[in-house]
């Protein structure tokens, strides 16, 4: 019993990785970047949702969507005011840009929301845990949400990337930026929008996060963050089931690790877990191999 | 070429505003230690920003209330003045701040605030001969080979024993389990003391569990593994912050356990969002209580309350006595106020480790060892509704 209680903790830590894991893979995919800001952006949707829901008093469902509209927004500010003048100006000017933006949003929010810590109320609030099994099984709504919401988002996400004209257009630039605008596809419009669905994901995903788990800070993001940017590198950067197979294999191995072998090792043992991948499929799980251009 | 004669004459105003900004802001910072009169210069580091901030900005009010009062007490006498410099929790930032405020004439410091950073300065301290007394550096590094360095609150080794004596005795039935940081000294230093003297006493702990630094961590595996060992008694040596991620928790497992927490615990009633009924029965160790009914501390939360518009947590009683045990402290001296810093403090020890005693909001009657701990008798609090009550 113990061991499918961990097995729920660990998918709905997994599909949090993975929502964000989506913003990082998808903005490498097509623009070759690390957006290393996007885990602060997650931060920012849960302070909005949080002082929409407290100060004004709205519907926690209220409050996500306009969450992710405000998130959306400023994913394509971000995009817009610092990535795209750098566009072409190398790897490495981008990187420290987005480190740069990171530390930007987190101070801004220390700013606006000061350093005390708050505690989110969750969107499920007065929901009852389900017990089953003599209530040795214990299921919460915000878990059972969260892993559901993810696989919604994903099949959402693929369908949309597969299918539509939008989303060969962003295929198209990842796969070559150049042939892309001599065939007519607006390369900055995908890029924009790239960065605006990733955002809105995150403001989901600091939601769901910040209702499982309910303390909001300014540095709430970071650890996410880098966690979800380990699930995408892990299930192979650029690839979007991969970016739901890496969160998910994440969080399970960090919560059963933590259940079964030592809770002072789980991080040691998720990121060996990563080296040992990379080290047998350099790209990752689901990754495609890349013929390197000369 | 109209256009850039304009921009030459604009480049020319704004150097000419940026000079005079950095003549002024010169001037309104060296105002401190060299000025006329009667005057001690204090210097204080926290961090005012970043996520500790909460503590460098409740030490930095606290000690602000303190240094008004003693001011507008004795317009005469000697005249304090409070300059806090900002470490962000760093170390290195710590130290940088610690070379401004000498260069600017300090000549007793209180701080650092946190454990960390204050350890850094604290051998600066000792090399250049700065008199500190820290209100809230509780780690044993601070004062370890230092004889200049003085705490105010209890070290980390005393939480741990006082924790260990008091449940050992009040809940000698108790199924007792710990989750600590063990990402944190502050954390892992109390667990370590209250597990040796609670194993002392003849006992063993049920379950041990860890987690590092994350408060926004998943603790559903810990709470499980507490649940299934069968605890019911929690020692939480860690923040409030996560304290209250755990009983949220836990709480929705429908885990029924009491907790017990050490002086990281406080505040945890004034975290905005969270659900204070969750915190009912919570029992935690804390020199200081705004809700005790003790007259000086009353005055002390209204005057806070009033000015700062929150309602004071320890650390800020922490550093309103430290700034009153520097006063009477610096009385005994029979040193001027013109005396240099290096003076001060030897003077300064030399009243520390005689048989000076300070009262204030934390406590009555602190006594110093040489070693630079603090001796005060720990209060155990229980959170009965949303209020601490002594136990």
């Amino acid at each position: 019993m113990n061991f499918l209680n961990s097995l729920i903790s660990g998918l709905s830590l997994g599909s949090v990785y993975a929502i964000i894991a989506l913003g990082y893979t998808m903005v490498y995919g097509i623009s070759k970047m690390l957006n290393f800001a996007h885990g602060d952006v997650i931060m920012v949707g849960g302070y909005i949702s949080f002082c929409l829901t407290m100060y004004m008093g709205m519907n926690g469902w209220v409050a996500l969507a306009l969450a992710m509209a405000v998130c959306t927004l400023l994913g394509i500010t971000i995009e817009r005011l610092a990535y795209r003048p750098l566009r072409g100006t190398g790897s490495l000017a981008v990187l420290i840009t987005a480190i740069g933006v990171s530390y930007f949003l987190q101070n801004s929010a220390l700013l606006i929301w000061g350093a005390n810590p708050r505690v989110f109320t969750s969107l499920f609030d007065g929901v009852d845990t389900i017990h089953a099994a003599n209530g040795q099984l214990t299921i919460t709504a915000e878990s059972l949400f969260t892993i559901v919401a993810n696989i919604v988002i994903m099949i959402c996400l693929t369908l949309f990337v597969s299918r539509t004209k939008a989303g060969k257009a962003m295929r198209a630039v990842s796969e070559d930026n150049g042939a892309a605008q001599l065939m007519g596809i607006n390369v900055n419009r995908s890029i924009s929008m790239t960065f605006a669905i990733g955002s809105g994901l995150a403001a989901v995903a600091g939601v769901l996060m910040c209702s499982a788990y309910p303390v909001l800070m300014p540095t709430t993001g970071s650890m996410p963050g880098i966690k979800a940017f380990t699930a995408a590198v892990f299930g192979g950067i650029g690839s979007i089931p991969g970016a739901m197979i890496g969160g998910l294999i994440l969080g399970i191995i960090e919560i059963m690790s933590r259940a079964y072998i030592s809770t002072e090792l789980s991080d040691a043992i998720v990121f060996a877990c990563l080296i040992i991948v990379l080290l047998v499929k350099p790209t990752g799980l689901l990754g495609k191999k890349v013929n390197e251009k000369v | 070429m109209k256009n850039k004669k304009w921009t030459k004459f604009v480049a020319v105003v704004l150097s000419c505003m940026m000079i005079l900004m950095m003549v002024a802001g010169c001037g309104s910072k060296s105002g401190g230690g060299d000025s006329e009169g009667n005057t001690l210069y204090i210097g204080g580091i926290g961090p005012l920003t970043g996520a500790a901030a909460l503590y460098g900005n409740a030490v930095k009010n606290g000690a602000q209330l303190a240094v008004d009062e003693i001011n507008a007490a004795n317009p005469d006498g000697v005249q304090l003045v409070w300059d806090m410099q900002d470490d962000e929790h760093d170390a290195e930032k710590s130290v940088n701040a610690y070379n401004k405020l000498v260069d600017n004439g300090m000549q007793v410091l209180i701080g650092a605030v946190t454990t960390a950073p204050c350890t850094a300065v604290a051998s600066e301290a000792n090399a250049n001969r700065t008199f500190a007394l820290t209100p809230s550096a509780s780690g044993p590094a601070v004062t370890e080979g230092n004889d200049n360095v003085f705490q105010l609150c209890f070290s980390d080794p005393n939480q741990g024993i006082a924790s260990a004596e008091y449940i050992a005795t009040n809940y000698p039935d108790a199924k007792v389990g710990v989750i600590y940081n063990n990402a944190d000294n502050y954390s892992s230093g109390i667990y370590d003391k209250f597990k040796s003297e609670y194993e002392a006493s003849g006992k063993q702990l049920a379950a041990v569990e860890a987690f590092s630094d994350d408060a926004n961590a998943d603790f559903t595996a810990q709470l499980n593994s507490l649940k299934n060992a069968g605890v019911d008694l929690i020692f939480l040596p860690i923040y409030y912050t996560p304290a209250s991620n755990i009983m949220t928790q836990a709480n929705k497992m429908g885990y029924d356990v009491t907790y017990f927490g050490v002086d990281g615990m406080d505040g945890i009633l004034d975290l905005e969002g969270f659900d204070t009924s969750l915190a009912e029965g919570v029992l935690l160790l804390t020199p200081f209580t705004p809700y005790s009914e003790d007259e000086a501390v009353q005055n002390f939360v209204k005057a806070y309350e009033e000015k700062f518009n929150e309602t004071p947590i320890q650390f800020a009683a922490d550093a309103y006595d430290c700034v009153y045990a520097i006063y009477d402290a610096f009385g005994k001296t029979g040193l001027g106020t013109d005396a240099s810093m290096e003076d001060i403090c030897e003077a300064m020890i030399g009243v520390f480790t005689g048989d000076f005693t300070a009262s204030g909001l934390t406590a009555e009657e602190m006594k110093w060892e040489a070693s630079g701990e603090v001796n005060k008798t720990p209060k155990v609090c229980v959170i009965e509704g949303g209020k601490y009550v002594e136990k």
